[in-house]
């Protein structure tokens, strides 16, 4: 079976491939020979199962994510469902830009940051840390159909857990911070409109999370101390 | 032409530079080393840097062959750093603006080692690794700022290896980070420790606690309240430093190779005192190998701190007509390296 190369991630390949005669998406993770043998063995184990695990989890509670149709821990190989026409938030918003300019590009990415901040929530209020929140990891997929023009899917679970912990989200929300001030500097707005609308559907540690993300900022700010 | 001179003091190293147009005169430091066992406190540093400063600008000049008239700028450490040992820096560098009646530029030192590795490797638009004592920060540059995509989310990579020295009482001799790098070759055995990537984020104070207490049986003992008699396993120091520098390592590869497939690019480049370390330059090398990638590393001369790339930083916002007035050379603990605007980049 020839396979098509999508990209070439940081953890691993990208091939578009047949399960079960259906098309999907391959994503092998390569061993990592600057790794140690046993550490390789035992991050890759462990990424690909909380990946199985936690898109799982997502679209038992309604949040968009690829199904996974199939793992094998043998070859470091996941099949999952393939999304042909989306591309990252981070493309989506960088276009946004560059079409309409900075002015007239802050509704629609405003409207973007409050549905993203949305479903990060309410992944919260099912205890799934997602582990990288970027912009290069949510997919805008179109629907033409829908009046909201189009979905919103998360990827590349490899680093989340379950977890209950207000640090974990706190660490969660701070991740996203720092990715979008990095990568979007120039539209520094984003962070709080998402913020404003995971407030909303984080569920009831609201209040508690939110001081556990001050306090995981307070650390970095902290940090800015020594050279 | 711009010949400038740079001190460097934020840390426990002072150190002297002199460049001309890219160009290295004279590199002179001295290290401030406290007995095994025992970090460096900031007023016994600031003293040891006041000690040593006057007869280190004497040898740097020597060592260029120029005489203070032929300098054009007079370059400092603002921050970040400790104030005390920064201060000394400071009021050297004062004094020698007034004294010589040249300009004065306080340099950030982050700048100044990002600078100095694109100086000295050549390197372009790398993707640039900072590990040091008091830093760990993978750095991008987009449009006239060094941004920093990922970072420690608590202590710096060498503060944890400079304590993990410190409870195995390792020599500080010539830095803690060094003598763990050479136990660390006799270690076979792979020790399991909390790994642990957040994003392009890490965190490195729970490896910290873990290692502490497995180097430590009799801590062990007494908090996990076993039978006294029931034997606790012992890990030898090689092991455990061996094993230290595997994970962390792997660790920072990790986030590198991340930001790397993030930004889509290509090279990076390794500074800061830890990255003068051979075992993190090689796994680097190994990630980029498998990329298509170029890594770019540079020796302790220039990795660690040093006032070459002070006075490099320096010239480079110097030649741009980047001026200081003289009430604002003060010192700040706190200066982030995407605070400074990059105006000499023209890319």
């Amino acid at each position: 079976m020839a396979l098509e190369i999508i990209k070439q991630g940081a953890e691993g390949r990208l091939y578009l491939g047949e399960y079960k005669g259906e098309s999907c998406l391959i994503k092998e993770r390569f061993v990592k020979k600057y790794r140690h043998p046993e550490l390789d063995t035992q991050i890759t184990r462990q990424r690909m199962k909380a990946e199985v695990k936690a898109a799982g989890r997502c679209l038992a509670a309604g949040i968009l994510a690829p199904k996974i149709l199939h793992s094998d821990l043998n070859t470091h190989k996941l099949y999952m469902e393939y999304f042909g026409s989306a591309q990252t938030a981070k493309h989506f918003i960088q276009q946004t830009v560059a079409k309409s300019g900075e002015e007239q590009a802050k509704q629609p990415l405003e409207e973007l940051c409050r549905r993203i901040g949305g479903i990060i929530g309410q992944m919260h209020a099912n205890n799934v840390i997602h582990g990288d929140l970027t912009t290069s990891n949510i997919l805008i997929n179109p629907t033409p159909n829908s009046s909201d023009g189009y979905d919103i899917i998360f990827i590349d679970f490899g680093l989340s857990h379950y977890n209950q912990a207000t640090e974990d989200k706190g660490v969660d929300l701070y991740v996203l911070e720092r990715a979008l001030l990095s990568t979007h500097s120039e539209q520094p707005y984003l962070f709080e409109h998402i913020l404003a609308a995971y407030r909303k559907t984080c569920g009831k540690d609201e209040a508690a999370v939110l001081a556990k993300f001050e306090e995981v900022r307070a650390r970095g700010r902290k940090r800015t101390m020594i050279g | 032409m711009v010949c400038a001179l740079g001190i460097e003091g934020s840390a426990n190293k002072i150190g002297i530079g002199i460049v001309n147009d890219g160009k290295v005169l004279a590199n002179v430091r001295r290290t401030y080393i406290t007995p095994p066992g025992e970090g460096f406190l900031p007023k016994e540093t600031a003293k040891h840097h006041r000690e040593v400063i006057l007869a280190l600008v004497q040898a740097s000049l020597k060592e260029a062959q120029l005489q203070p008239a032929d300098l054009d700028v007079i370059c400092y450490t603002k921050g970040p750093g400790m104030a005390p040992p920064l201060l000394v820096g400071a009021i050297v560098a004062r004094t020698l603006s007034l004294l010589w009646q040249k300009p004065l530029l306080g340099v950030n030192h982050c700048i100044g080692h990002i600078e100095m590795g694109r100086l000295i490797t050549g390197a372009q638009n790398p993707i640039v690794l900072y590990v040091s004592g008091g830093n760990t920060q993978v750095i991008a540059y987009s449009n006239k700022r060094y941004r920093i995509f990922g970072e420690t989310i608590d202590i710096a990579v060498g503060n944890c290896l400079d304590r993990f020295a410190r409870i195995i009482k390792l020599s500080n001799d010539p830095s803690p980070g060094y003598n763990i790098e050479q136990l660390a070759k006799e270690g076979k055995q792979y020790i399991k420790l909390p790994y642990v990537v957040k994003g392009m984020d890490v965190s490195f104070s729970g490896i910290l606690s873990h290692i502490e207490e497995l180097a430590e049986p009799e801590k062990r003992r007494n908090k996990r309240k076993k039978p006294q008699d029931e034997p606790e396993p012992e890990y030898s120091q090689a092991d455990l430093c061996y094993s230290l520098q595997e994970t962390i390592f792997a660790m920072l590869v990790e986030i590198t190779e991340r930001a790397m497939a993030h930004c889509e690019s290509n090279e990076v480049l390794i500074v800061g005192g830890v990255g003068c370390n051979e075992r993190l330059q090689q796994m680097m090398g190994i990630m980029c190998e498998e990329r298509n990638g170029k890594l770019f590393a540079i020796d302790e001369r220039y990795c660690i701190d040093n006032g070459l790339m002070i006075a490099h930083a320096g010239a480079e916002m110097f030649k741009t007509g980047t001026k200081m007035p003289f009430e604002d050379s003060f010192v700040t603990q706190r200066y982030r390296t995407d605070e400074v605007l990059v105006n000499w980049r023209e890319d």
